[in-house]
């Protein structure tokens, strides 16, 4: 949505962008963005580079992290306790850290019980731990239909449940941020830990998906 | 979860609590299907900064608790079609929810 799109013929590029004035089509709501900065760094509330720090520390986290803590919790119960009981002191034993005054609580999907995460307020997401979201995550359709409809919406995503078991719908409606711990695949006794992160997908992370199948990832 | 506990929570796991039916124009964190249902206390957290104070520049203080309500989804959709084990929680502040 906000890739710039910058397909210029040579004519309109050899006329250069002076003083760097973005010659692209700014929406409304970019417009205003880029106002409040102007406005931020003007009233000195911010420093120029802060946005860019900030940006660059959150694309600095991906997926692979989340998968981290989920194999050390596959591998270690008594981490797993740890990690059901207080996420945000458990994933500090692996080095993360969480955005201050936001809570951080990890769900385990069972046999009985499958968990999937939403904001049908706006995007919340475990940043921290799983990087940035995806797009279908932030996208009304995904907010709006899976509370009312979220069989269906896991069917979408390749994800059939027996109705034995119970589908959690979770709806981060406040500063609590969730991650879902999935189950464990069969077939992955006395795989090194290093190998079951590789098993582990964000949209697993997020309950619309299940981990991999070992046989899936090439050793 | 946040550094201060709330010692003074009013509901407890397992209480049956109502989500009041408000509508107010202002900014605040209640989804609009859980207003007016009943749900179950499911996880009493912490107490953390008001949104509805924050959204206008304000600190958000006094801290209110918030809670995980649990709600069956046959009592939020009239239509549901889905197994009767197939839930929703939303995370309501404390100020949002009457014993039911």
């Amino acid at each position: 949505m906000s890739e710039h799109q910058h397909d210029h013929g040579a004519g309109e590029e050899s006329q250069g962008h002076p003083g760097g004035t973005p010659d692209i089509q700014l929406s409304y709501r970019a417009k205003r963005s880029l106002a409040m900065q102007e406005l931020l760094v003007e009233k000195g509330i911010i420093a120029p580079d802060d946005i860019q720090r900030s940006v660059e520390s959150a694309r600095a986290r991906s997926p692979s992290d989340g998968a981290r803590v989920v194999a050390r919790a596959w591998v270690d119960p008594a981490f797993k306790q740890r990690l059901l009981d207080n996420a945000l002191t458990a994933i500090a034993e692996l080095g993360y850290d969480f955005v201050a005054d936001t809570g951080l609580v990890a769900l385990e999907n069972t046999d009985e019980l499958h968990h999937v995460v939403v904001c049908t307020l706006c995007s919340c997401y475990p940043g921290a731990l799983l990087g940035p979201p995806p797009d279908w995550y932030k996208s009304l359709a995904y907010r709006s239909r899976v509370v009312i409809e979220p069989r269906a919406v896991l069917r979408e995503f390749g994800l059939e449940l027996e109705s034995d078991i119970g589908v959690r719908v979770i709806d981060s409606t406040a500063e609590i941020r969730y991650l879902v711990l999935p189950g464990r695949p069969a077939g992955t006794e006395g795989m090194a830990e290093e190998q079951l992160a590789e098993l582990v997908t964000r949209n697993s992370m997020i309950g619309v998906g299940l981990p991999l199948s070992p046989e899936l990832v090439t050793t | 979860m946040s550094p201060d506990s709330s010692d003074s929570a009013i509901f407890g796991p397992g209480d049956r609590v109502r989500v009041s039916e408000r509508y107010p124009a202002s900014h605040h964190r209640t989804p609009w299907y859980i207003k007016g249902k009943t749900g179950r206390v499911d996880v009493v957290y912490d107490a953390y900064m008001n949104p509805e104070s924050r959204a206008y520049g304000q600190a958000g203080l006094p801290r209110v608790t918030v809670y995980r309500v649990e709600f069956d989804q046959a009592d939020l959709w009239e239509s549901y079609r889905g197994p009767a084990n197939d839930r929703i929680c939303a995370d309501v502040f404390e100020h949002w929810l009457e014993p039911a």
